[in-house]
């Protein structure tokens, strides 16, 4: 042990901390404690008897581990003011771990610190110099700046050095200071003084980094801070600063700091330090730690500034060399570098490509996660294949913090570089299998838009996805993207034959039981139960025989607990029975899936789809069930519009828009009428008449009478109530693609003026869909030689319910 | 700049803390939990630098101490490893073969010789020597009981 002075000022500390070590329980030690600051407040209180020092150093003591000890703040004012060093030492160790700024009693130790600060010895004035740089608030800091200018002038090293960095305190706090200090660190660059010279340098680089004019300015000083590096890099051995081998480290470190900044965005600059950085990056010795630090900082600035490209291969060089090193902290940093610069030198980062991908393999969690990143950053379309295979060599063994990381970076890289679509797809495949916990939710409804793209590779997709299955059900990501395409190519499967991978026999029952596997098992989460359901559902228009089975298995789930599910097989039970007709155009082959957005995700809509895509294929093959009116309208537009030809009358049209010709020629299952003459239309059903169109004095209203369960006649009367006669007047109908329209001919083409005779015309709908029937009528007719035009949807019909039924 | 240097034991006992911005003692509490949690966790052969926050942590182990030097982002991780070792060396100089019992029974010694290798934040000086010179100077200047006793009270 070091001895002391006879004072020996440890003692009684060194007893009280001995009685709290010995304590056995968390409570005896808290009594200990208790019974000393009891006694410790006491002699703060009592005249001065020798202790002082001591008992503030046993409160700070108590301080550390943990206990309150603010009652003690007071005593280091009054220690501080004292004219005994050793009071003072302890003092303002106690100011700089009891008081901060935020504390009133901080204010009151400023007059001290300023006496102090002019004190005969330098150690005094140390003492002050090092509390106003640790804890000196803004207010001390403009108090006191002008007396650290002069102490940074006309002072000993020992003094000066504590003073520079007093300085970028008060830069920090006070950032227009800043402008004070400029002369004074300009001139301690000539200072020989190695803690001089690497106070100044922080200096410069605190006053460069807050103001750019500044920075400019100091520019000039680029020479000079060349010149001390050589002079560090080639002087000979110096025992002083000596670290394994190289000269003062720390201060080589900080100026390579301060010639990036300097040479930042700087052509001229950066051409002034070019062959130092070179000769620093090849003399340095790099067998231990301090040599690496010095060659990492001038790696960084070299990459920063604007340095020639021959200085820049040679900086990605030694990361490369870094990346080989056995230290694993090296092999870090080398990353976290090579992460930075990947963007901007892509090549020369390539050319390291396989050991970063051998870092993988390194134990380090931290090294891991870097060399993933970075190999994620190199993947590119030349190397895809190869990079792939390590990349997905790595999932199956990576830690579980990085898998869903490494998972989606996998999908992006897949996404971006795929070689072919087999490839992509078993990518996928193979990261559900590995990691399918770890997905993304997109996922899912990305991966089968890309399966529903590849349509060559159903059959070979399928029969993986089965095989899969069979392996494991307890990846759910994979588990729905299974069942998905077993419901969707379930046919493909049965059928037996693939040319991608070995044919394998699958049976009805077999891909049924792989469903219900899924289904009954408490593995699957609830969003993949409804998967199964719906794949179950959609086999049943895909195989032959064990249509039943299917039936079975949905009645069942018809009175599931989970009321998703329940609702699915109710409505799947319904498709069986009520809608039975409809059950393969309902449940047919899906179209290609667009892609909504670039990228690898489609957006939230698809995110949502997941579990809407199931029952987005009852809409699928059933355009207007539950179709927006929207599309209804445009269908009806586009029908009138004339391009799309649902519309039955088409000869009747002909008819129409003829006005006059003799429909002889063949209107299916028309009546004839004679046109000629303005016949009177046929007897008007008693049903309730609806006025459909009224402009320009013509109107028209509707009747409805119906023929059957989905046949229906509706009768148009055309009626003129202005004053001008109308001829060449003409109807035309369209409704909804399902519906069946036939116009029979109308009673006449001239509506005479003041209503004096009608036009009829009847029109037979059969809607064996039973869907909202509407109906968009074009009216046409010449008014004094103008012709005209107009239309109108008919939404409701007289004597029919809301449905149109 | 570094903004705080902190020692603890293998159980989380912390022996020095040392701030290098004002942060209340909710924080400083907060925070040496979380260093002595994470410390604590890393396997033996990991490398020495973690993230946390927007700051680089910077550890090594020595005998039965934990020495943690937080840093700011743009510092480089591999001096601040040199800082850390060069702390150790001023202290087995001054205290011959430190151990844990000379930093906990000489505590106000141990930060008397960080203040005299770094301020601020910054290391004032490169030079080991100078170092233990002031150190060594400044003990000299500590009364003897006769000395302490004439000098008047403030």
């Amino acid at each position: 042990m070091h001895t002391h002075t006879a004072m020996s000022p440890s003692v009684p500390l060194q007893e009280m901390i001995r009685a709290i070590r010995s304590a056995r329980t968390q409570c005896e030690e808290r009594g200990v404690i208790q019974r000393e600051c009891a006694a410790i407040r006491a002699q703060f209180r009592q005249a001065d008897n020798g202790g002082r020092s001591h008992n503030l150093a046993k409160l700070l003591y108590v301080h550390m581990l943990g206990y309150p000890a603010h009652f003690g703040q007071m005593e280091c004012v009054r220690m501080i003011a004292s004219p005994r060093y050793s009071e003072k030492r302890v003092g303002y160790l106690g100011a700089m771990m009891l008081l901060d700024e935020k504390q009133d009693a901080s204010l009151l130790i400023t007059n001290s610190i300023k006496n102090d600060l002019s004190h005969s010895n330098q150690y005094v004035q140390s003492l002050a110099l090092c509390t106003l740089a640790c804890m000196g608030s803004a207010e001390m800091c403009r108090d006191l700046a002008p007396e650290i200018d002069r102490l940074l002038r006309a002072s000993n090293s020992y003094i000066k050095k504590k003073a520079a960095l007093c300085a970028v305190h008060i830069v920090r706090k006070v950032h227009e200071l800043g402008e004070l200090f400029v002369p004074a660190a300009r001139s301690l660059l000539s200072e020989k003084n190695h803690g001089v010279l690497h106070g100044a340098v922080v200096l410069i680089i605190e006053l460069c980094e807050q103001n750019p004019e500044t920075l400019e300015r100091f520019r000039k000083t680029v020479p000079d801070l060349v010149q001390i590096m050589k002079g560090l890099v080639l002087s000979g051995y110096s025992p002083e600063h000596d670290v394994a081998g190289i000269s003062d480290p720390f201060l080589q470190v900080r100026i390579l700091r301060l010639l990036r900044i300097l040479g930042r965005n700087n052509e001229g600059a950066s051409d002034s330090m070019n062959d130092l950085l070179a000769q620093v990056a090849t003399n340095t010795d790099s067998t231990k730690t301090v040599g690496n630090a010095v060659l990492y900082e001038t790696v960084l600035t070299v990459l920063d500034i604007k340095s020639e490209s021959g200085l820049r291969v040679l900086a990605v060089n030694i990361l490369g060399r870094f990346l080989l090193n056995n230290d694993r902290n090296i092999r870090y940093i080398a990353m976290t570098s090579l992460q930075k610069i990947v963007g901007t030198d892509h090549n020369a980062v390539q050319r390291h490509r396989g050991t970063i991908v051998d870092c993988l393999k390194d134990q380090d969690a931290s090294v891991k996660r870097r060399a993933l990143e970075l190999s994620l950053a190199l993947v590119s379309a030349s190397n895809i294949r190869s990079m792939m295979k390590e990349l997905l060599l790595f999932l199956s063994s990576c830690p579980p913090e990085l898998r869903a990381h490494a998972a989606s970076g996998i999908f992006n890289a897949a996404e971006r570089y795929a070689p072919s679509q087999r490839w992509h797809i078993d990518t996928m495949l193979h990261v559900l299998i590995t990691a399918g916990g770890d997905v993304r939710d997109e996922t899912v409804p990305n991966l089968i838009q890309l399966i529903t793209n590849a349509s060559e590779l159903h059959c070979y997709t399928v029969h993986k996805l089965y095989r899969a299955l069979l392996l494991d059900i307890s990846q759910q990501s994979l588990v729905q993207v299974a069942c998905w395409c077993i419901g969707e190519y379930g046919d493909l499967l049965l059928k037996g034959d693939c040319q991608e991978t070995e044919p394998v026999q699958v049976t009805e029952d077999d891909a049924l039981d792989a469903l219900e596997t899924v289904l009954q098992s408490h593995m699957s989460s609830p969003a993949t139960r409804g998967f199964a359901l719906t794949a179950t559902m959609k086999l049943s228009t895909r195989i032959t025989d064990n249509v039943d089975r299917i039936r079975s298995i949905v009645s069942i789930y018809g009175s599931c607990i989970d009321v998703e599910l329940q609702q699915r097989a109710v409505e799947y039970n319904a498709l069986f029975r009520k809608y039975d007709h409809m059950r393969a155009a309902v449940l047919e082959r899906m179209p290609v899936i667009e892609k909504n957005s670039p990228g690898h995700t489609n957006g939230e809509s698809t995110g949502e789809a997941v579990k809407d895509v199931p029952t987005a294929k009852m809409k699928q093959g059933e355009p207007l069930l539950l179709q927006q009116p929207a599309n209804q309208v445009c269908d009806l537009l586009d029908l009138l519009g004339g391009s799309e030809e649902t519309l039955q009358p088409g000869p009747a049209v002909d008819c129409l828009v003829s006005g006059l010709s003799v429909h002889a020629a063949g209107t299916a299952g028309g009546d004839l009428l004679d046109l000629l003459g303005g016949f009177e239309p046929a007897e008007l059903s008693p049903a309730p008449q609806v006025l459909a169109y009224d402009k320009g004095g013509v109107t028209l209203t509707l009747s409805c009478e119906k023929q059957s369960d989905t046949g229906l006649t509706v009768t148009l009367t055309a009626s003129n109530s202005s004053d001008s006669d109308l001829s060449s007047f003409t109807l035309q109908a369209a409704v909804p693609k399902s519906v069946q329209l036939h116009m029979k001919a109308p009673s006449g083409d001239s509506l005479p003026a003041r209503g004096t005779a009608k036009v009829t015309q009847m029109v037979v709908l059969n809607n064996p869909n039973k869907v909202n029937l509407k109906m968009r009528v074009r009216v046409s007719y010449t008014r004094q030689g103008s012709p005209f035009q107009d239309t109108v949807q008919i939404d409701s019909f007289p004597g029919l319910d809301a449905a149109g039924q | 700049m570094m903004r705080f240097l902190l020692l603890f034991s293998r159980q989380g006992k912390l022996r020095l803390q040392k701030w290098f911005t004002p942060m209340s003692e909710r924080e400083k509490k907060k925070i040496i939990r979380d260093m002595t949690t994470m410390v604590l966790a890393r396997q033996p052969r990991s490398c020495n630098f973690l993230h946390w926050k927007d700051l680089k942590v910077i550890y090594k182990r020595y005998a039965s101490l934990y020495f943690c030097l937080a840093i700011e982002n743009q510092e480089n991780e591999l001096i601040a490893l040199e800082v850390i070792h060069r702390y150790v060396e001023l202290l087995d100089k001054y205290f011959g073969n430190v151990c844990e019992l000379d930093i906990i029974f000489n505590f106000e010694k141990a930060y008397f010789i960080l203040d005299e290798f770094l301020i601020g934040g910054e290391i004032q000086e490169t030079s080991k020597q100078m170092v233990n010179r002031s150190i060594e100077a400044s003990d000299m200047l500590q009364e003897t009981m006769e000395e302490y006793m004439s000098k008047p009270a403030f």
